[in-house]
């Protein structure tokens, strides 16, 4: 119903920029890759970019981008700037903390379902 | 830099290194400093100078020891830090391009942050790691790392992270300061003493009757002796002052030189010489007995020595001192203006006790006076207890004891109240004690002065009047007469008498030796007329014995004449034998 109150925009202002902080290949920055990749399929089609960056090779950024938590998500387009953190394993929360609506093929499998 | 305790020798292995915070008087009362390589916790309520000790941690060891720090700061940008510390003197900036500091801004803003599944702070620790190495930091002020709870929902894991925090500093040998707020009924609000064990300090800024007044409290300090009460400390334009109870210990260097007292009639009772340098001389008295003038007297030699002088009056304003001491002769400009006297005023109601001290440790530090005066103390208990002046003057005395400063304390006697004692109870600290009292005797009243005590030399035990002239102040040994000590007009009146006594006892003298003079003249006269008489007699002698020898001489030419006329007779006699018949 929401995504019907919505008209849906696809232009390139659309695209999702998607920064995930990890450090080194822990548990926990694993599954945030793996949960983040599935929900923005499902969600995003192509209308996304992430960037994975490992702060335990570059420790700086994590001063220059305020990072404390780990794993932590940044949407930094569109704006406002969004941070998640965690390993993103609650789906829901991830999607109402993105501001994401479902993916056209996804609504209209919604539609239609 | 780090001290080793004083505990026995035995144990001098496994002693607790300590890292010295270069803070004014932290070190004394935790014995050293801060537990090396561990975290300290400091805290207290808002506006009670937590952050101000870590940055001054910091900086101190930056400076001093050269140990570079790292600040996390929750609550303030780095800009806003600088500029606060700024006002004591510390330049984060300079500190901070000479690879001496690193501040990192970690702002913790709850309405950004979404939390979904398992987190940890590994970026928190991604970046101490960063600071820590990018200047070899030995150091680190966590300010004020609760502020972490408003952003993170997930208290459970917050706090495995702080353990993993306080961990990972522990491990890295990393001396740290973690600020906190205090909690209604916990040390902090967050309870972070449960992960920090080893030293907690707690600050407190409290108002009493309108005086404000900090204290510091170690409230742990596992495994080190440390001081148990609560210091009074000031936040002032060069850092923190902590103010310990230094006189635990009772170990002066004394000194066998003397100060002239500036009456030469007291040093005459004080075996010729005066105090004793680095003593602390008690004057105590009643109103207008004269204290300010003795201790304005005990300035004037001081500086006419060529030594300075820290005056502080409680009272009077310094150019009221410097008129009224005028009149007695005591030119009190002259030094000021040389720069020999410092003469500060200011009310004993203006600040709490401790600040009154504060205030006269960085007078004495700034000023290095050789003699201190303070006149008079009295009033200091108005504005705090009695116990607490106490303990403020032992610390000070204890101080100048240290410093060899000669310290002259005048003291009010309350009327009415005894008299060898004072209100503030410090009679027993003070060296030498002189008292003076007003004598009530027929109808005046004159000012008195004795020596009460004075340790370490054979004092004088008379009573002496203090009598206040316009060339200084005199000491006139007092008269003793039937009805008691004699004072003021009754000893003029004394003096008068013995005066004219005196002068008749000399009339006296003089008709006996008039009369005897003319005795001796009367008897030179009869001298002089039987020496004449004498000489007649002598000369009548002479001539007596002259006549007798022309007599002498006569008679014999005359025998001679006769014999001479008789040879002729005979001559005739035979001639006329020869032709008799011719005589008859």
């Amino acid at each position: 119903m929401r995504a019907k109150a919505k008209a849906i925009k696809s232009s390139s202002a659309d695209i999702l920029d998607l920064r995930l902080y990890i450090a080194g290949q822990t548990p926990k920055s694993l599954a945030a890759i793996s949960n983040l990749k599935k929900i923005c399929a499902d969600y995003l089609d192509s209308r996304y970019r992430i960037e994975v960056i490992d702060l335990s090779k570059n420790p700086a950024l994590a001063r220059d981008h305020q990072i404390l938590a780990i794993p932590t998500l940044v949407r930094s387009l569109p704006v406002p700037i969004r941070k998640i953190i965690g390993d993103l394993s609650n789906t829901e929360q991830v999607v109402l903390g993105l501001d994401l609506q479902p993916s056209e093929s996804k609504r209209s499998r919604t539609w239609s379902g | 830099m780090a001290k080793k305790t004083n505990f026995s020798s035995a144990s001098e292995l496994k002693a607790l290194q300590k890292t010295p915070t270069g803070i004014r008087g932290l070190d004394e009362i935790t014995d050293g400093g801060l537990p090396k390589g561990r975290t300290t916790i400091v805290c207290g309520g808002p506006g009670c100078g937590k952050t101000m000790a870590g940055i001054e941690f910091l900086v101190r060891g930056a400076l001093e020891f050269n140990e570079p720090g790292v600040l996390l700061a929750f609550e303030e940008t780095p800009e806003e830090m600088a500029t606060n510390v700024a006002s004591l003197g510390f330049d984060l900036h300079d500190l901070a391009n000479r690879k001496k500091l690193f501040v990192d801004y970690i702002p913790v803003e709850p309405s950004q942050i979404a939390e979904t599944g398992a987190y940890d702070l590994e970026g928190l620790f991604l970046r101490l790691q960063d600071a820590v190495d990018r200047v070899g930091a030995k150091r680190v002020l966590l300010d004020t790392v609760e502020a972490l709870f408003s952003g993170f929902s997930n208290s459970g894991i917050l706090r495995a992270e702080f353990r993993r925090l306080f961990r990972w500093l522990k491990d890295r040998g990393l001396t740290t300061i973690v600020t906190a707020e205090r909690g209604d009924t916990t040390l902090t609000r967050e309870g972070l003493e449960e992960y920090v064990s080893d030293c907690v300090i707690l600050l407190d800024h409290r108002i009493n009757e309108q005086v404000s007044a900090r204290r510091m409290r170690i409230v742990k300090y596992r495994g080190t002796r440390h001081g148990a009460d609560e210091y009074p400390f000031l936040i002032e334009e060069h850092g923190i002052s902590i103010l310990p109870v230094t006189g635990l210990q009772l170990q002066h260097s004394v000194s066998d030189e003397r100060v002239p007292s500036g009456v030469p009639d007291l040093d005459e009772m004080l075996e010729g010489k005066g105090y004793f340098r680095g003593s602390s001389i008690l004057l105590s008295g009643t109103a207008g007995s004269g204290k300010t003038t003795l201790a304005a007297s005990f300035a004037d030699a001081t500086c006419r020595r060529g030594e300075r002088c820290l005056f502080i009056a409680f009272e009077e304003s310094s150019n009221q001192v410097a008129r009224n001491m005028k009149s007695v002769g005591i030119d009190l400009q002259q030094w000021s203006e040389k720069g020999l006297l410092v003469h500060e005023a200011w009310r004993p109601t203006q600040y709490g006790i401790e600040t009154h001290l504060l205030r006269i440790h960085k007078l004495i530090d700034k000023v290095k006076p050789q003699s201190v005066i303070l006149d008079p103390i009295t009033n200091l208990i108005n504005s705090s207890s009695q116990k607490e002046v106490h303990s403020m003057l032992v610390r000070l005395m204890d101080h100048l004891k240290s410093a060899q400063i000669t310290a002259l304390f005048a003291s009010l006697t309350a009327g009415g109240g005894a008299l060898e004692k004072t209100s503030e109870g410090i009679s027993s600290l003070a060296d030498t004690w002189i008292l003076l009292r007003d004598l009530e005797l027929n109808g005046e009243r004159n000012r008195c002065l004795y020596v009460l005590k004075s340790r370490g030399m054979a004092h004088s035990n008379q009573l002496r009047e203090f009598v206040l002239t316009d060339t200084g102040v005199h000491l006139v040994p007092a008269y003793l007469g039937p009805g008691g000590v004699l004072t003021g007009s009754s000893r003029l009146a004394q003096e008068a008498r013995e005066k004219a006594e005196a002068r008749s006892r000399e009339q006296q003298a003089g008709r006996k030796k008039q009369e005897l003079d003319s005795k001796r003249l009367a008897l030179k006269a009869q001298i002089a007329l039987l020496q004449a008489e004498f000489s007649a007699v002598e000369r009548e002698a002479e001539e007596v014995s002259r006549e007798y020898e022309e007599r002498e001489e006569a008679l014999e030419c005359d025998r001679r004449n006769m014999a001479k006329s008789r040879a002729s007779l005979q001559e005739n006699v035979i001639e006329l034998q020869a032709a008799p018949g011719r005589a008859d």
